[in-house]
């Protein structure tokens, strides 16, 4: 019973609201690769732009934040659609790793010039949200407005998905790419739509972790390989393994970390994924391919 | 003469450090022969269609394993490196085996790969009280009043280093050969291409892709183990994780990772290009070269996919074979 202390249940419920932001960055990436089924290797580094947009737009431009986090989606989104119409599409009948690995350009690019516009100093928002107490546990606000505001988001994204006429048309395209055409759906169009879409999803986390972290360029790179072992480990494509992935990760990386030291809970989660996927190469609600 | 022409570019290449130039570009040399090497080793099987995004794991297990061996029990590399090379082979086997297997491709492969560099990364990072975390780690020195030790595998003089790792870069040119000339390579190939229709015509897969996997790993290995005696520092950014994985990759691009070459002169362009940058730019500009490596990759990968090389070798080709057209 002692091993049920009030640290671990801090623990899990950080876990949970780290699913959250975990399964926002599954999300726009599932989409992007439902649909063009292309992975953004360079989806962490949008994330690194949006929050250096919120940053700025919020510090030196000196814009409230209602009105800074709005700029950054539509910067990100903005973003996402030049990365499609000038990087993915040249590449889109080229072999699929091509595909991933004219991403990874974009990865080294845009870190660079991170470093070469904003220099590699750790920056702040300087927008601190309070701690609060519950039942004898102490969570962060900001932890759980991210976690609240990506669960919106991703019903949201599945209510758009799902109730209007352009989402049907962006799962018909993912469901079928050579018969769309034909009923009068336009793919080229969809493509944009969807990149500025997934842009916009990145854009999102960008505010939520801007609230909880510094920024500098490389801070892609520390949650990027975690957002694609989640598609991975959902069934890429499928938005609703994903999910599912997103909290079974960040249970491991939280109380994995809070029983041996945070990296280990990583590494935990990095060993449960491989051995995962020798056991369902197709992901947890992949179907056969 | 087409026989002796790559001996003579070796013997004028063994005889370049002889002209008595100085430390910095003897050392670029160096540098650009290991990570030859190096992009050599992952070009092995990332041009059959094993895009790998991990093998600065393998790099890390020689480049972190030497020098904590030396630094914690004090054994010496000769005796740590086989170890080292068994639990490299190991590795790519334990990974290797279940993809090829269950047919883990394309992003699947690559994405699996990816968890495992960042483990090692992970782990390295973890372990900060032996490893020195993040800030790297420096073999003790044991030069201190020798100017080399055969024991530690440390030499003061940049002409060993050159002559040895030349010496490990032609063997990964040898090693590249041998598994072209195999039969291996036509049924790789095949694999590459149609695995199902490859299995169909009693090739196994398995147990190519598998072999090619173990060889690329051990070569891995043996060059972070060389990174880190010629260095003598190594760092968990440079060696594992992520970043190096992609670098390597791209590395292999750039040149042209389908021609025995490709990698050499990827290393090569991309060491050339980031030290042209600085030395014109100076260190104040932070992450211009990044910036300009990343572009070129991206533009490399959709104008020139087949590499520097790659695309030289085919213009090459079909320039002498217009004229044999027009004359049938």
């Amino acid at each position: 019973m002692d091993i049920f202390d009030i640290f671990l249940l801090e623990a899990i419920v950080n876990g949970v609201l780290l699913g959250g932001i975990l399964a926002l960055l599954a999300l726009g990436l599932n989409l992007i690769f439902g649909v063009i089924d292309v992975v953004w290797i360079c989806y962490a580094e949008l994330i690194m732009i949006g929050m250096y947009t919120a940053f700025y737009l919020h510090v030196d431009y000196g814009w409230p934040l209602w009105l800074a986090f709005p700029g950054c989606v539509a910067v990100v989104s903005a973003l996402g659609v030049v990365l499609h119409h000038f990087v993915i599409r040249p590449v889109l009948t080229a072999e699929p790793i091509n595909q991933l690995l004219v991403t990874g350009g974009v990865l080294f690019f845009l870190q660079g010039a991170a470093t070469l516009a904003f220099g590699v100093e750790f920056r702040n928002i300087g927008v601190k949200l309070p701690t609060f107490e519950l039942g004898g546990m102490f969570l962060s606000l900001a932890r759980l407005t991210a976690f609240l505001i990506a669960l919106a988001s991703m019903i949201g994204v599945y209510l758009f998905l799902k109730r209007t006429y352009l989402g049907t048309a962006i799962r018909a395209i993912a469901q079928d790419r050579t018969i769309m055409p034909l009923m009068g759906v336009n793919p080229s169009r969809i493509f944009l739509i969807t990149s500025a879409l997934g842009g916009a999803l990145a854009g999102v986390a960008a505010c939520l972790l801007v609230l909880q972290y510094d920024i500098h360029p490389a801070i892609g790179l520390s949650f990027g390989p975690i957002a694609f072992l989640v598609c991975v480990l959902g069934g890429l494509g499928n938005m609703i393994g994903g999910f599912l992935a997103a909290f079974i990760f960040a249970q491991f990386i939280s109380v994995g970390g809070y029983f041996f030291h945070l990296e280990w809970g990583y590494v935990l989660a990095f060993l449960f994924f491989i051995a995962f996927m020798f056991w369902r190469p197709q992901g947890l609600l992949g179907g056969k391919s | 003469m087409r026989r002796a022409l790559p001996w003579i570019g070796v013997a004028l290449l063994a005889a370049a450090p002889l002209t008595g130039m100085g430390n910095y570009p003897l050392h670029l040399m160096i540098m650009c022969l290991l990570w030859a090497f190096v992009y050599t080793s992952w070009a092995l099987m990332g041009r059959l269609g094993m895009t790998s995004l991990g093998h600065g794991a393998f790099l890390a297990v020689g480049a972190y394993g030497v020098v904590m061996a030396w630094n914690l029990f004090g054994l010496s590399p000769w005796l740590s490196l086989p170890v080292l090379l068994l639990f490299a082979a190991l590795t790519a086997f334990l990974i290797g085996y279940p993809c090829f297997r269950l047919k883990i491709v394309g992003h699947y492969f690559a994405l699996v790969t990816l968890a495992l560099g960042e483990i090692a990364r992970m782990v390295i990072v973890a372990l900060r009280d032996q490893t020195g975390g993040s800030l790297g780690a420096t073999p003790n020195t044991a030069l201190a009043d020798a100017s080399w030790s055969l024991t530690a595998l440390q030499f003061s003089s940049k002409l060993v280093w050159f002559y040895l790792i030349l010496g490990f870069w032609l063997f990964g040119l040898w090693v590249w050969t041998r598994v072209d000339r195999s039969m291996a390579r036509l049924a790789l190939e095949a694999i590459s291409q149609e695995e199902d229709a490859a299995a169909s015509i009693g090739i196994n897969v398995t147990r190519l892709k598998l072999g090619v996997t173990v060889i690329s790993a051990l070569m891995t290995c043996l060059g972070g183990a060389l990174y880190a005696q010629y260095q003598l520092y190594v760092n968990p950014e440079t060696v594992s994780g992520i970043g190096v994985s992609l670098q390597m990759v791209f590395g292999a691009i750039a040149g042209g990772m389908f021609v025995r070459l490709g990698p050499t002169v990827g290393a090569v362009f991309t060491l050339l290009l980031a030290e042209v940058l600085r030395l014109a730019l100076g260190h104040d500009i932070h992450g211009l070269d990044t910036t300009l490596y990343g572009l070129m990759l991206v533009l490399f990968i959709i104008f020139m996919p087949k590499g520097i090389l790659g695309a030289a070798t085919e213009g090459w080709n079909s320039q002498r074979a217009k004229p044999a057209i027009a004359a049938a």
